[in-house]
């Protein structure tokens, strides 16, 4: 017991590494939320009509909807009028990566984000989103050649308003949830990516979203079409400067895979968390949801949350055309105040769908986290499969590790498994590991990512190694 | 120069005193074997010299190559050369032997000022001990101890520390759970890491394995203390005679 105490102040001693304000010049809408911040949003944006129109709808559905309340977290009331909704760098850079604010390209070069083309080798093409806006998207040109999109859906809306009007929307309707609308009537940016039939995009995708200003709320929102028979792998990161007050995110993620086509979407979380007494941190509440049109598609969600103060998201994948795959792999670490709710859903449509769950729950400090998911197989599923394993890991005896897996099945045909553990790093391992030689700081990140390796596995080589690295830091300061 | 210097050791767990004065002088190159019934405190001593927490020491000193042991923590007592088999293998799910024994490997070599192992070095390194103990290279690749019979755990702690080469080592029961194979197996692994630069301490109930490990010193260990000292014709008497034949010696 003495051994977990000191554990625990141990773990309690982490830093988290992106807590930096960078000194940018921003411009703001006023705060709070009404009708004329949606028209100045979009209007900033010079979108088309269709889009103000659509954000109006939303924000009228949402005054209707309530807070959802299901979920196994606690926090106080959010005043959404005490929220500015657009901010933005106020020297305009887009064009030219040479015409970025010096200050902001620092920012990114401190997190490692590569901008500089010329500079950079590492073949992934990045948009990074800073605050309420984009500002700049490597590797547009050589993507072009393929006849592969990828830029700032304000981009998108300006320039291919048509193919963004067909698919937004479609996936994750603005009546589909609170934090859904509200997204939708105030998104400011988020990347789009559209690949081409046949076409196999000859490198990583990928988006960096960086929170800087006070008091603001990061609503971006992403949307990726695979048409038929193209693969993509996506990976979006994400970091915030600490902060003593909260602060909301709540994105909107749909994925729209055709006929024969992948998509791979890839996250590494890592919002400022909050301090030890639970102070401050971002709130994460985020849809995401892709959609197998077609026969024979396949999505493949990967995520590693490490950060936020509250994350309550469901990447979840609907398998409409036969044959179609969904996969979810998630690490999901707490430590301190932090709580995660955090899983997913597999809607079963198609005849011989397959789906496979695989969740690797971690909880630290006094720490909460929660894995929800459904399985349901709809009434035509002939065939359909479900492999779900659910497994938490407890460092401690202060945190706790919950699981909730609805299954729902409406076809005598399917096979639906689930298998759970609960397993805690005990004081004999860790003296094992001790007798050897092995430090008590070292030990655990050993077990975290043994514990954590299939899901790891799954991260293009570049970010696994980012991830690994990411759960020992958040675990750092445990020498005793 | 002894190695190991135990003086009028005392500790205790949970305010219950289990060592009350013990003395013990070990010098490289010698096989201590240590004996006595349950609850004599054969396992406190092993748990107290690697620094494992829980266990006070009240009174006494213990000397590790003249300097002082009780002052390390339990990790750098290790990379400064104590290793212990222990009684009871934990199983690690996730974290396969071979990355294991490398973590242990370098960071011993960090503590000693050496550089650490290249992976062609190590993997050739590994092998080669596997071999001591009869275990095919595979289980390597697989999560320490997990799903191993207790033969393979015993095996595997003789694998470690044959990659490991502790100048001290603690045997805990090593022979407990081995059918008559594995312990011919253990046993000769352990016989071919008797080293001029390395003592071993075999903890026992039983005389059965020293007829395998044959012990220079053999001590018995009653009441927190050791009572008796004599060389490995002691064991034979004890096997004999049992240990309430002590409680007589005693008076």
């Amino acid at each position: 017991m003495a051994k977990d105490n000191e554990l625990l102040e141990q773990l309690s001693q982490s830093d988290y590494k992106y807590g930096f304000v960078s000194n940018i010049e921003q411009e703001f809408a006023p705060i709070g939320l009404n009708e004329d911040i949606i028209k100045l949003i979009s209007s900033k944006k010079n979108e088309p009509d269709f889009m103000l129109q659509w954000r109006l709808k939303a924000f009228k559905h949402w005054k209707t909807l309530k807070e959802p309340e299901w979920a196994k977290v606690n926090y106080p009331p959010i005043d959404y009028q005490a929220i500015y909704y657009y901010a933005s760098p106020k020297a305009k850079p887009k064009k030219s990566l040479d015409e970025i604010d010096p200050e902001m390209l620092a920012t990114f070069e401190k997190l490692g984000i590569p901008l500089n083309e010329r500079k950079i080798l590492s073949g992934v093409a990045v948009d990074a989103v800073f605050d309420s806006v984009s500002v700049a998207t490597t590797f547009k040109e050589k993507l072009a050649e393929k006849g592969v999109i990828f830029c700032p859906i304000s981009d998108a809306l300006v320039e291919h308003p048509e193919l963004v009007r067909k698919y937004i929307g479609s996936v994750v309707p603005y009546t589909d949830n609170y934090f859904a609308a509200l997204n939708s009537a105030v998104f400011t940016d988020g990347s789009f990516c559209y690949i081409p039939k046949g076409v196999r995009c000859p490198m990583e995708l990928s988006t960096y979203f960086r929170i800087n200003a006070a008091s603001t709320g990061q609503f971006e929102r992403t949307l990726i079409v695979a048409d038929e028979g193209s693969y993509v792998s996506y990976l979006e990161g994400c970091t915030a400067p600490m902060r003593d007050e909260n602060q909301l995110h709540a994105a909107v993620v749909e994925l729209v895979a055709h006929k024969d086509a992948q998509i791979k979407y890839s996250t590494v979380q890592n919002w400022y968390p909050g301090d030890k007494e639970g102070r401050g941190g971002i709130y994460n509440f985020v849809t995401k949801r892709g959609i197998c049109l077609d026969s024979n598609a396949k999505i493949s969600w990967t995520q590693v949350e490490t950060g936020s103060a509250i994350t309550w998201k469901y990447p979840s994948c609907i398998l409409k055309g036969d044959n179609s795959v969904g996969e979810f792999y998630s690490v999901a670490m707490t430590n301190h105040h932090q709580q995660a709710d955090t899983g997913t859903k597999m809607i079963h449509i198609g005849k011989n769908t397959k789906s496979r769950i695989v969740s690797k729950g971690i909880s630290a400090g006094l720490s909460h986290n929660s894995y929800r998911g459904l399985v349901r197989v709809s009434k035509k599923a002939e065939g359909a499969r479900n492999f779900s394993q659910c497994d938490s890991l407890l460092l401690g005896d202060k945190c706790g590790a919950h699981t909730f897996p609805y299954i729902e099945v409406s076809n005598k045909t399917s096979t639906v498994e689930h298998e759970a553990t609960t397993s805690k790093i005990s004081d004999d391992i860790l003296f094992y590991f001790n007798q050897r030689g092995i430090g008590r700081e070292e030990a655990v990140a050993m077990i975290v990512n043994g514990y954590a390796k299939e899901v790891l596995s799954q991260l293009p080589m570049e970010f696994a190694v980012e991830a690994q690295k990411l759960l020992a830091v958040s675990l750092e300061g445990s020498v005793g | 120069m002894a190695l190991l210097k135990i003086s009028n050791l005392h500790a205790e767990i949970d305010g219950k005193p289990i060592l009350k004065g013990l003395d013990l002088m070990i010098n490289k190159g010698e096989v201590h074997a240590i004996m006595g019934p349950n609850g004599s405190g054969k396992s406190t001593l092993a748990a107290v010299l690697t620094g494992r927490e829980g266990y006070t020491v009240t009174d006494g000193s213990v000397e590790f190559n003249d300097s002082d042991l009780l002052a390390l923590s339990a990790d750098e007592r290790a990379k400064a050369g104590i290793f212990l088999a222990f009684q009871y293998p934990v199983e690690v799910p996730g974290v396969s032997n071979a990355n294991f024994m490398k973590a242990a490997v370098n960071e011993a070599r960090k503590y000693r000022g050496q550089e650490t192992l290249d992976a062609f070095d190590f993997i050739q390194l590994m092998k080669e001990k596997a071999a001591l103990v009869e275990m095919d290279s595979s289980f390597l690749s697989r999560s320490v101890n997990e799903g191993f019979s207790g033969g393979e755990k015993k095996k595997n702690e003789i694998f470690q520390m044959a990659m490991l080469e502790p100048s001290l080592a603690i045997l805990d029961e090593t022979d407990s759970g081995l059918d008559i194979d594995a312990l011919r197996i253990v046993s000769n692994g352990v016989n071919k890491l008797r080293a001029s630069d390395r003592a071993i301490v075999v903890i026992t109930h039983y005389q059965r394995l020293l007829d395998y490990i044959v012990p220079d010193f053999v001590h018995v260990l009653y009441k927190g203390k050791i009572v008796l000292s004599g060389t490995k014709e002691l064991a034979l008497i004890l096997e004999e005679k049992g240990y309430e034949w002590l409680e007589g010696e005693q008076s």
